[in-house]
């Protein structure tokens, strides 16, 4: 049976390049993936277009295409990456002079468009999903609206030729999954196929954390190699069966325990994965390792997809202000206490405004509240951390400049202080109906 | 017994809700974690996290379980005071949990 070998060479945005370089030159890959989009990042790719138009794509891309670029044309390795983020045509503009910087030619780039959806989403009112309010309550703040996209687009500039596509939002599952439809011919209402792809897409998409990454405890579950882990390979048959590997020598393992977790990452109920395809049923999925770093995947499955797109909603949501300062030895936890209740009064005594605001004995209790930290224990150094949320950046500097004033007001022994303020542009999610959302894919030759 | 001794797990997050596996390394454990990781359990092991529902979904066929937390990362990854944003350290919380001896076993 014939099978697509797929690469993914970045888990996140400011993931690591080499490990995508070794898929390219040793792999023997047919496709490259780079999923670069979290649910943020579109929304302050939209903020750099704004200031630059020539900019809002990822500001890695021209790193990472310089690196893979040659021995992708040389190996006829195909590139699909979502690193177009709120800019898909000046990236593919950029990747096209860089091929040309580069000394190849007779390459096709191209770029899927449509996602941006905020003029949609602007005209008329639509329910935020997480809180159940309306955008209208965002008013003015939106910076961002992008539906997320499934496999159409990219099947299509693919089928035109592309020999790297660059897109904006799509579904993260998506770019792996149009190469198998392109090649394989799935078509998009085999919701058994698309649940299969759907199953390798997310498998693969977060790069290294399939590989022994975001997995090691030592003494329990020990990874070698970390410093220089490989990357996923994902060997799929026409039938939808998976083979996770990576390439030899590499860093990293895989194992059922590492593609387990993987599969349940990020998931909700298990047999309802909604992506813009398919609802992708996981319940079934059996896993078993055939070789040393081979693990087989199978029995994925889905059915029907939905009328609508989910929407990521970018929006300036506020500012925060945050201070930290570490104390050691004898008292510490005392003097960090003491320290909390310091910055606590001031605030108030200052009138800070504040609309929410944590303290934190970082080594205590700062991830997990006092419940789970209170182990009676005393630790050897414990450091602070005031946080609060403002509506203005003057606001929020405030919080750090009361944190860093410990050096001279505060308990005996304050070191390390760090402040910092900041804008937060947070997401929420809308669902579109479907007929609203077009997609454009325009071919540039390098 | 800890809940490490049994199984392995891993976080994620989308918006405000976290959801942790929970793999059990040998199948024959599966039904002793059905037993005594229950969502009522997750729920008070992160009381001062978990502010919403916690759901559980069964996975028999790899011998896991599926905790799904609502209004669990302090409003969402994008907007959270919480210097863990996405909730990536509770899973090593949740495997500090107690499992009785249990006689069944195998």
């Amino acid at each position: 049976m014939r099978t697509i070998r797929i690469g993914s060479g970045a888990g996140y945005s400011g993931d690591r390049i080499e490990p995508a370089v070794e898929l390219a030159e040793k792999g023997g890959i047919d496709y490259l993936v780079f999923e670069c989009l979290a649910e943020r990042t579109i929304a302050l790719a939209q903020q750099a277009k704004m200031k630059n138009p020539a900019l809002g794509y990822d500001p890695l891309l021209e790193p990472r295409m310089r690196a893979v670029l040659a021995t992708c044309k040389a190996k006829g390795i195909k590139i699909v990456t979502n690193m177009g983020a709120a800019n898909p045509e000046a990236g593919a503009k950029k990747t096209a002079e860089i091929a040309k910087s580069l000394g190849l030619s007779g390459l096709k780039i191209a770029a899927v468009s449509g996602d941006d959806v905020i003029e949609a989403i602007r005209e008329t009112p639509h329910r935020l999903e997480e809180t159940g309010g309306s955008t209208t309550d965002l008013g003015n703040r939106i910076v961002s609206a992008n539906a997320y996209f499934g496999v159409a687009p990219i099947v299509e500039a693919l089928a035109q030729g592309a020999d790297v596509v660059i897109t904006g939002r799509a579904a993260d599952p998506a770019l792996f999954m149009a190469p198998l439809v392109r090649e394989f011919g799935w078509a998009l209402d085999d919701w058994d196929k698309l649940g299969k792809g759907t199953v390798v897409g997310h498998l693969l998409e977060c790069a290294g954390q399939v590989t022994g990454g975001y997995f090691a405890d030592p003494g329990v579950k020990d990874v070698a190699g970390l410093g220089r882990l490989g990357f996923p390979i994902g060997e799929v048959s026409e039938d939808g069966t998976l083979v996770v590997t990576k390439v030899a020598g590499s860093g990293g393992k895989v194992t059922p325990q590492t593609v387990k977790e993987q599969l349940l990452y990020e998931l909700h109920d298990p047999a309802r994965y909604f992506q813009p395809d398919v609802i992708a049923d996981f319940s079934q999925v059996e896993i078993e390792e055939i070789g040393p770093d081979r693990v087989r995947v199978t029995h994925g499955t889905g059915r029907a997809k939905t009328d609508t797109l989910k929407v990521s909603v970018g929006y300036i949501d506020s500012y925060v202000g945050e201070g930290q300062i570490s104390y050691a030895g004898p008292g510490a936890v005392s003097r960090g206490k003491l320290a909390l209740d310091i910055v606590r009064e001031r605030l108030a005594l200052m009138q800070v405004k504040t609309s929410e605001l944590r303290f934190d004995l970082i080594g205590i209790d700062s991830l997990h509240g006092p419940t789970r930290g209170a182990t009676g224990a005393e630790p050897y150094e414990v450091r602070i951390r005031v946080a609060g949320r403002t509506d203005t950046l003057a606001e929020a500097v405030k919080i750090g400049n009361e944190v860093e004033t410990l050096y001279t007001n505060g308990p005996a022994g304050g070191g390390g202080a760090f402040k910092s303020a900041r804008e937060v542009v947070a997401v929420q999610s809308v669902l579109l109906p479907r007929r609203l959302v077009g997609s454009s894919v325009r071919i540039l030759e390098a | 017994m800890k809940l490490r001794d049994l199984a392995h797990s891993r976080t994620g997050d989308k918006g405000n809700t976290s959801n942790i596996s929970v793999i059990a390394y040998d199948a024959k454990s599966w039904d002793r974690l059905c037993r005594h990781v229950t969502a009522e359990r997750v729920k008070a092991h992160f009381a001062d996290v978990v502010k919403g529902d916690v759901v559980r979904y069964e996975l028999p066929r790899i011998a896991a379980l599926n905790f799904v937390m609502y209004d669990a990362l302090g409003g969402g990854v994008t907007r959270t005071l919480a210097l863990d944003a996405h909730g990536k350290s509770l899973s090593s919380a949740l495997l500090d949990l107690e499992i009785p001896d249990d006689e069944s076993a195998a």
